[in-house]
């Protein structure tokens, strides 16, 4: 079971934002859908999800069939970890428990699961920076109680051909006749209703406040903002102490 | 909510806007990147015909797949030669400042940052790794931020972040004979746990946090995000402006060092500053800790016991079976004795000059066990050069060390530093996740620079404590 099958996995209510007439569209991402896969245990740490002899690349492509290689083979023998059983092939929603994603920054990780065909990641707790990179890439990480999670693992362990279906806007998981109360970050909840998650246009938007702020830094020297448009005089000019003084509060006269 | 805090002051003022999503527009004053996290950023950029936004406030170098032994290029690995050429053309494109290995100024991300002088107090520092917290030492916001991050830092200069809450973690008293800022965190991350600072930033006082130097505040900040807070800091005191005095940054500019200065009084912790939560480690009960499993929080103190997986809260128990049949131990026993096949004195943790020091005073005069594999990888080439004009090299070497070039090396096993088999490793790392240090069955102790050479010299795990006591003897 490997490959590059993100696309096709899952389904759910989809499309494409109102942004900036500069930016590329980006998707609009209120409810999601498809087969589970339970990954039980807690503190699965990112050298788990991909180990790091795979950061060896500069690209993220063919990571999914890299994703917990270690966990997935022993010895050159294929282990019964749920990414190698044919059950699950397809799944697009993965369930896990407490402290998930925990250790390294590497995108790589929810890159791999991405690109291995997951489309949300439903668990207990997520570590910060994993489920950060996860937002960008457009993936939801919703976490409900430790014994909804257990429940929901046990129910796709048994009916893997179950549809779950997580809802971002409505922060429920649904599944069979249950739906479940889960909780989605408000403003991850927000990114993706309104299709915000990949944030480079809307930073990019604020052009002008940026250099501002960074003129108010008594510590910035940079020819970018002392060329920028809006630079008072064309720079910072010789009155640093001033523009210290001024600090962030002031900003607002730059822009 | 906090208020009056360093974090709250320095947020305040890299604001750039609040986001309609809830988020905050964050100025980032120092952008460091390295060749594993950034090549993919870069090809977003061009993706996106996007030229990076303030090439001036970002700078590179490379340490995660550099080899330590024969760095002559191209490098003996294809794939590691392939990620260096990228850097290279990468940052030439883009006029970025690069610390190559042949300008001597090239290291861990985490140790050349500090040693220039770029890491400097009241500073939002971000990097394509999550060991950035580091850099919260020096009082700076510093975090880790994934590839797509990157891709909007190059852009834009900024992030998109949510506000934190703030933890004072106050460490009482006074550390003992043998006990540093590695056993601190340790002990940290064992009573917090290692999801304990989720949704917070660590602030780290208290008068054994005062009195420790740079490289040991250094070692701390850097192990907050294995307790899960992705940034912790440390205000800047007198110790802070000696170290940043003799940086390249102020060495030959004493009146830019007083003008920074004011600013960086100014961004630390009111005497009346709200914090969400206090907590308080008593500094002069620890001794020195060494991990018994396979997370950081799996620690205790060298004369504790394993603990029995059925004493712990049921979350927890889990993990620590697994850990415990991995690492070859049993509930009961103590970590004193385990047997110790490699020993790896290096990582953005603790390879800075004075770790090197520490390690080299127990080193003096003795001998690696004839059973160790053992070598030093400096933090960096700078400390690698001050090393040897203090003689280190040859302390280690004569013991029985190999002494290497600078780089990640042995804490993630990106180059041919790797443990093989189920070897068991006596690191001065930050992970001992399975699998961390290159070999699935391999299996790692945490401790500090000293209770390595401990290591090291006697072949397995030894309090350092009673080391010294021979010597004396």
């Amino acid at each position: 079971m490997s490959g590059e099958s993100s696309a096709e996995a899952g389904s759910g209510t989809r499309g494409d934002a109102d942004t900036d007439p500069d930016s590329e569209p980006v998707e609009i991402i209120e409810e999601t859908s498809g087969t589970g896969i339970p990954v039980r245990g807690n503190d699965i740490d990112t050298d788990q999800i991909i180990p790091a002899r795979y950061l060896k690349a500069i690209t993220f492509d063919g990571l999914g069939e890299y994703a917990f290689y270690d966990q997935r083979f022993r010895n050159g023998e294929a282990t019964d970890h749920p990414f190698n059983d044919d059950r699950f092939r397809g799944a697009s929603i993965l369930v896990v428990n407490a402290n998930f994603g925990c250790g390294s920054s590497r995108e790589h990780a929810p890159q791999a699961l991405a690109r291995w065909g997951i489309d949300a990641v439903v668990g207990e707790s997520f570590a910060e920076i994993f489920a950060g990179n996860c937002l960008a890439l457009g993936m939801p990480t919703v976490t409900a109680n430790e014994e909804e999670i257990r429940q929901l693992q046990d129910h796709v362990s048994e009916f893997p051909d179950t549809e779950i279906s997580v809802d971002v806007a409505a922060e429920t998981v649904s599944y069979g006749e249950r739906t479940v109360e889960a909780n989605v970050d408000t403003a991850q909840r927000t990114a993706l209703v309104e299709g915000v998650w990949d944030t480079t246009a809307l930073l990019k938007s604020n052009r002008e406040t940026i250099h501002g702020t960074a003129r108010s830094l008594p510590y910035v020297e940079s020819a970018s903002i002392e060329s920028a448009p809006g630079a008072p005089d064309g720079g910072r000019g010789g009155n640093t102490d001033t523009e210290t003084e001024a600090g962030a509060t002031d900003r607002a006269g730059y822009d | 909510m906090s208020s009056g805090t360093l974090y709250d002051e320095v947020w305040d003022r890299h604001t750039v806007t609040e986001l309609p999503t809830g988020r905050t527009q964050l100025f980032v004053g120092l952008h460091l990147i390295h060749e594993v996290t950034s090549p993919q950023a870069f090809g977003m950029l061009a993706e996106r015909d996007i030229e990076v936004a303030y090439p001036e406030l970002t700078h590179a170098t490379v340490d995660h797949i550099v080899p330590t032994a024969d760095q002559s290029r191209p490098y003996g690995d294809d794939a590691a030669e392939e990620m260096m050429a990228e850097l290279e053309a990468n940052v030439r494109e883009a006029g970025i400042t690069f610390d190559h290995p042949d300008t001597g100024d090239q290291g861990i991300v985490h140790v050349i940052g500090p040693e220039q002088g770029l890491t400097q107090p009241g500073m939002t520092i971000v990097c394509g790794d999550s060991h950035t917290s580091t850099h919260g030492a020096f009082g700076a916001l510093a975090f880790g931020i994934g590839t797509s991050q990157i891709r909007d830092v190059f852009a834009t200069q900024t992030v998109a972040m949510e506000k934190q809450k703030v933890r004072r973690i106050e460490v009482t008293g006074e550390l003992g004979p043998g006990v540093g800022a590695k056993d601190v965190i340790l002990t940290i991350i064992r009573t917090l746990g290692t999801d304990g600072g989720v949704g917070y930033v660590y602030e780290y006082g208290g008068e054994a946090i005062s009195a420790l130097d740079m490289e040991g505040r250094m070692s701390i900040c850097n192990m907050s995000v294995e307790g899960g807070a992705r940034a912790g800091y440390v205000n800047p005191d007198e110790t802070t402006y000696e170290w940043l005095r003799e940086t390249d940054a102020f060495r030959d500019s004493p009146q830019e060092f007083e003008r920074r200065k004011s600013y960086w009084e100014s961004i630390r912790s009111d005497e009346t500053a709200e914090y969400d939560d206090v907590v308080e480690i008593d500094g002069d009960a620890i001794e020195p800790v060494v991990t018994w499993g396979t997370t950081p929080g799996q620690g205790i103190g060298i004369s504790e016991r394993i603990p029995d997986p059925a004493d712990l809260p049921e979350g927890k128990r889990d993990v620590a079976r697994r850990a415990q049949e991995h690492m070859d131990v049993s509930p009961g026993n103590r970590m004193d004795g385990y047997d110790i096949d490699v020993v790896f004195l290096g990582s953005c943790t603790n390879a800075r000059l004075a770790d090197l020091r520490a390690a080299a005073e127990v080193i003096e005069g003795r001998e690696v066990h004839s059973d160790v594999r053992a070598m030093v990888v400096p933090g960096s080439q700078r400390v690698k050069a001050a090393a040897e004009r203090e003689g280190l090299d040859e302390v280690f070497t004569e013991a029985g060390f190999e002494w290497r070039g600078a780089g990640c090396s042995m804490c993630l096993g990106m180059n041919e530093d790797q443990l093989e088999g189920s070897e068991r490793c006596a690191s001065s790392s930050n992970r001992n996740f399975v699998g961390r240090q290159g070999s699935k069955e391999g299996r790692t102790v945490l401790m500090s620079p000293v209770m390595v050479a401990a290591a090291a010299i006697e072949g397995e795990v030894t309090d350092v404590r009673t080391l010294r006591e021979v010597a004396a003897a």
